[in-house]
């Protein structure tokens, strides 16, 4: 088998790979690149960009090194053969400033976005924002609506078009929290409290997890984010809170008990301050939650 | 009195599921069979005084190579069972062998996982380059030894150590450490983590990266002080210049991964507050340290192959390295650089705008000398007279692999592309591509390119492609699903996943990747097998392919003193020069050479007990091995008697024999 026919072989994999793949995802939704909400179709924007620029370098540079390895193979009588030939300023001068106008641009483009997409930045809109606090526990995601005064167990529901500001913390390991429809990752920490905002636009379950490893039931931290009409969204909220079940200290303790049980739930919230309590846990000795 | 004699180690701990039982009939089933062979042949002796004991360079580079290959052995089974859970562990399907999903719980999986990445990491890929500098870097300065013999010993026996202690819970029982190859905090602390797991992982990695820093120590003082008369640093090899670069990192950063284990130890054995999340302990704290250490640690392994891969290029294009001193700067470059962009872990603490677009610019930058590199082996290429043996397949393999992985590390330095893939299977997928395409090819390159020198014959080229083309199709069929299955929302670590998602199908592909890997390193044996039994038919001389760097002017292989004379070097790639004109007829001198020494290997095995003492809080044991340690080294500090000289007769008995080619 000579060279040609090896490199026949190998560019018949690849394109056999792709083609598989594509085939595979037709009906598959890759969610970071068929976003639902506007922070991660930014961020996808983004992605795309730089992937784009990547590429227009990488490319070439790829080709270039195929093309020459051919061109000059030893047994090519007709190449040109220069043993000694090692240096040339304007090549030096050309492969430096390739790289760096190419990084350069980048740069410039990652402080930029790196501030415009940062979870802390609110969304700009005209609709009033929801407000959620989110509890990583093990191993399940408690999501606290302090101004609705309800509480929900691996899901929660958003309104569609309004922004939502999540503030995370954590009564468990540190965990990561993940909607990749809606957005990227932000850390939810114990005695700590990170922020991020979302917006769906439109309506749907996404799925979201926790991307950090903490513990033996984190692949089952697991949880639906439902992004419905404002109309549906009041109407949620006014039967969540005709649930039977307070949220009270009692409740949230037992809750808080590692569990591989990531089955959903929702509550009347009994104690506004739940959030900062759980925090204040780990701040200083003597704050636990009291029954 | 039972707990202060056994610490917590109880017949409770000992080895009771499949896999452990599985692992300690196998383990003690090599030894026995290792042990009978020896008894059979007689060779005890022979292996103690020519192998364990000695302070030859080229002895511990081959048995740093053998480790690593048993390491890859180990870490390979670790990965094919991870492909096998997820090919199998989708909700709606039924569990195997008494586990809810797959055919291994989640704790277990969660084990396996951890353990293959310490495992590859730091005891096959550190292990191959160990092994590969070790080899060849003295003779590409023309050097006879390394700089302290004693402390290369002494560094591979406690990697050895290391490598051992990681694999003891097979043996004693308890469970590896379940929180990730870098020990997630606070999930490693006591209150999450109570087990023995986390102190198995803390003291195995304290003791081979002790290992590894003496190494490092040693690798710099050799490149510095043993260089052949007359070679200038501007006129080193572009593979030991790459290797001094690595090593600088490697004195930078493993004191800060030795302080952030002993904190972590304190933590875990006097209940200390440093990293708990409790108590005014920070575990960003941690996170921070951890990796300002395990990013350059990457960078640790990919700078040699960096080297290995100029040193590959310019020798199979016949023609002297594009830019060399650019080359080199590049190299220092991405040195510098990489001890500078650790925040990129985890953009997604919640940092703020302007850190994380301080160290996403960082991190884009270290794509600059990267980029040049490899304009530096095409413009070697060009014009050049390009033969296609193996090590220029992997070559090629690494440039349309690396190049596209490498890619997807940069995106990942603008934060917001960070927070959709953070944690996600496409990073999985970004850092195999970057040490499996990066380091292994190039290790795989580096063995083929340096195996003549090391044994004295050529590897079989067929079978070496054909490895080549398995392992590139396995890889592409393994890895590119993972990258689809991160941008659909696939975390990293999952030992089982909602049917809902979707993801089966990907996995299996992905597993079956992981077959045809499986493949490739069988064929790896097979080519190893079939060119050790061919070994008369393939004899390389020294000089196999035309090469221009000192190592192919030794002999193949290298007699004990690498050069009965000491060249004299006038300019970069030494050798090609030599060749160009005629050598003078060599006069034979006395050489002085050091002495066999048991005392790397009884340290690392005093080491190696303080490490597991400490995981079963067994403090006598301890104590008592600490003091071992320190009266053999205060022995052999009163050692006058540590060299020998061979006569210049016998020196012109072995090269005439040598040379006779």
């Amino acid at each position: 088998m000579g060279l040609r026919e090896k490199f026949i072989i190998f560019i018949l994999i690849v394109t056999d790979v792709i083609l598989i793949a594509y085939l595979f995802l037709r009906d598959k939704t890759v969610a970071v690149f068929q976003p639902s909400g506007l922070i991660a179709m930014q961020e996808r924007n983004v992605f795309f960009f730089a992937a784009a620029l990547g590429l227009s370098v990488i490319v070439p540079i790829v080709l270039a090194i195929f093309v020459i390895a051919w061109k000059y193979r030893a047994d090519n009588p007709k190449a040109k053969y220069t043993p000694d030939w090692h240096e040339n300023k304007k090549l030096e001068i050309f492969r430096w400033t390739l790289m760096c106008l190419v990084i350069g641009v980048l740069a410039v483009v990652t402080v930029f976005v790196a501030h415009s997409l940062d979870p802390y930045a609110p969304i700009k809109s005209e609709t009033k924002p929801l407000t959620i606090q989110v509890v990583a526990l093990q191993w399940r995601w408690l999501f606290i609506y302090p101004d609705q005064h309800i509480a929900t167990i691996n899901y929660a529901a958003i309104p569609e078009k309004t922004p939502v500001i999540f503030n995370l913390t954590a009564d468990a390991p540190m965990n990561s929290f993940w909607v990749p429809a809606l957005g990227g990752q932000i850390y939810a920490m114990a005695g700590m409290s990170t922020q991020t905002h979302l917006m769906a636009n439109t309506i749907g379950t996404f799925y979201g997890s926790d991307a950090e490893i903490s513990g033996k039931g984190f692949a089952d931290m697991r949880f639906a984010v439902q992004a419905m009409t404002e109309k549906d969204f009041d109407a949620w909220v006014n039967t969540t809170k005709n649930s039977p079940d307070k949220l009270t200290n009692n409740v949230y303790i037992q809750l808080a008990k590692p569990t591989e049980d990531n089955k959903q739930h929702s509550f009347t919230l009994a104690d506004d301050t739940l959030y900062n309590d759980i925090m204040m846990k780990y701040m200083e000795p003597g704050h636990d939650i009291k029954y | 009195m039972e707990q202060f004699i056994f610490g917590k180690l109880t017949f409770a701990t000992l080895p009771h599921e499949w896999f452990t039982v599985g692992g300690t009939v196998f383990i003690t089933g090599m030894m026995i069979v290792g042990a009978l062979f020896l008894t059979k042949t007689k060779r005890w002796k022979w292996l103690w005084r020519e192998w364990l004991t000695s302070v030859d360079p080229k002895k511990i580079g081959i048995m740093y190579l053998i480790m690593a290959m048993l390491m890859l052995f180990r870490g390979g089974i670790d990965a094919v069972m991870m492909w096998t859970q997820q090919a199998l562990a989708s909700s709606n399907m039924p569990g195997l062998m008494g586990s809810q999903h797959g055919f291994i719980d989640a704790s277990h999986f969660q084990e396996i996982a951890t353990a293959h990445g310490n495992i590859m990491v730091f005891f096959v890929t550190m292990g191959f380059l160990f092994g590969l500098m070790n080899l060849i870097l003295p003779l590409q300065i023309g050097a006879r030894d390394v700089a302290s013999p004693l402390l290369n010993t002494l560094g591979f026996w406690l990697y050895v150590a290391g490598a051992i202690l990681i694999n003891m819970f097979f043996v004693f029982g308890g469970h590896f450490s379940a929180t990730g190859w870098l020990a997630a905090m606070p999930l490693s602390e006591l209150q999450y983590s109570p087990g023995v797991g986390v102190d198995y992982w803390n003291w195995s990695l304290q003791v081979s990266g002790l290992g590894t820093l003496l190494g490092g120590i040693n690798f710099i003082m050799t490149i510095l002080k043993m260089r052949a008369p007359g070679m200038k640093l501007r006129d080193v090899p572009v593979f030991t210049w790459a290797s001094f670069c690595s090593m600088l990192i490697v004195i930078s950063i493993f004191p800060i991964l030795a302080m952030t284990l002993a904190l972590l130890f304190l933590d875990r054995f006097f209940g200390m507050h440093f990293f708990t999340s409790t108590a005014g302990g920070n575990p960003m704290m941690y996170i921070n340290l951890i990796w300002t250490w395990g990013h350059p640690e990457i960078y640790v392994l990919i700078l040699p192959i960096f080297g290995i891969w100029s040193e590959v290029v310019s020798t199979f294009s016949q023609k002297r390295l594009f830019g060399y001193t650019n080359t080199i700067l590049a190299t220092a470059g991405v040195m510098g650089l990489s001890m500078l962009v650790w925040l990129h872990h985890f953009f997604t603490m919640g940092a703020g705008a302007d850190v994380n677009a301080f160290f996403g610019v960082i991190t884009e930058f270290i794509a600059i000398p990267t980029g040049a590199l490899f304009l530096s082996w095409l413009f070697t290429m060009f014009r050049g007279k390009i033969s296609f043996k193996t090590p220029m397949y992997w070559f090629l393999g690494f440039v349309s692999t690396f190049s596209f992985g490498g890619m997807a590390g940069v995106m990942m330095g603008i934060a917001p592309i960070d927070f959709q893939v953070h944690n996600s299977l496409f990073l999985i997928a970004h850092f195999h591509t970057m040490v499996i395409g990066g380091a292994l090819f190039g290790i795989f390159a580096g063995i083929s390119y340096w195996f003549p020198k090391i044994s004295g014959f050529t590897l079989n080229e067929r079978l070496g492609k054909y490895a080549f083309w398995l392992w590139i199709t396995g890889f592409l069929t393994a890895f590119v699903p993972l990258y689809i299955l991160g941008l659909m929302g696939a975390t990293r670590r999952l030992d089982h996943y909602a049917a809902s998602t979707g993801w089966q199908p990907l996995f299996i592909v992905s597993a079956i990747g992981s077959l045809i890997i499986g493949c490739a390193v069988t064929m790896q044996v097979i080519q190893l097998v079939v060119s050790i039994r061919d070994r008369k038919k393939n004899q390389a001389g020294n000089d196999p392919w035309n090469g221009r760097t000192l190592e192919w002017y030794a002999p193949s292989p290298a007699p004990v003193y690498n050069f009965a004379v000491v060249p004299e070097v006038t300019g970069r790639d030494a050798f090609w020069e030599m060749k160009q004109k005629d050598l003078p007829k060599p006069v034979y001198h006395d050489i002085h050479m050091p002495k066999n020494t048991a005392t790397g290997i009884y340290i690392a095995g005093f080491a190696f007990l303080i490490g597991f003492a400490m995981v079963w809080h067994i403090i006598w044991l301890a104590v008592l091995a600490l003091i071992g340690a320190v009266v053999v080294l205060i022995r052999r500090a009163f050692d006058e008697n540590t060299e020998y000289i061979i006569p210049a007769s016998e020196v012109e008995r072995i090269e005439k024999e040598r040379r006779k080619d």
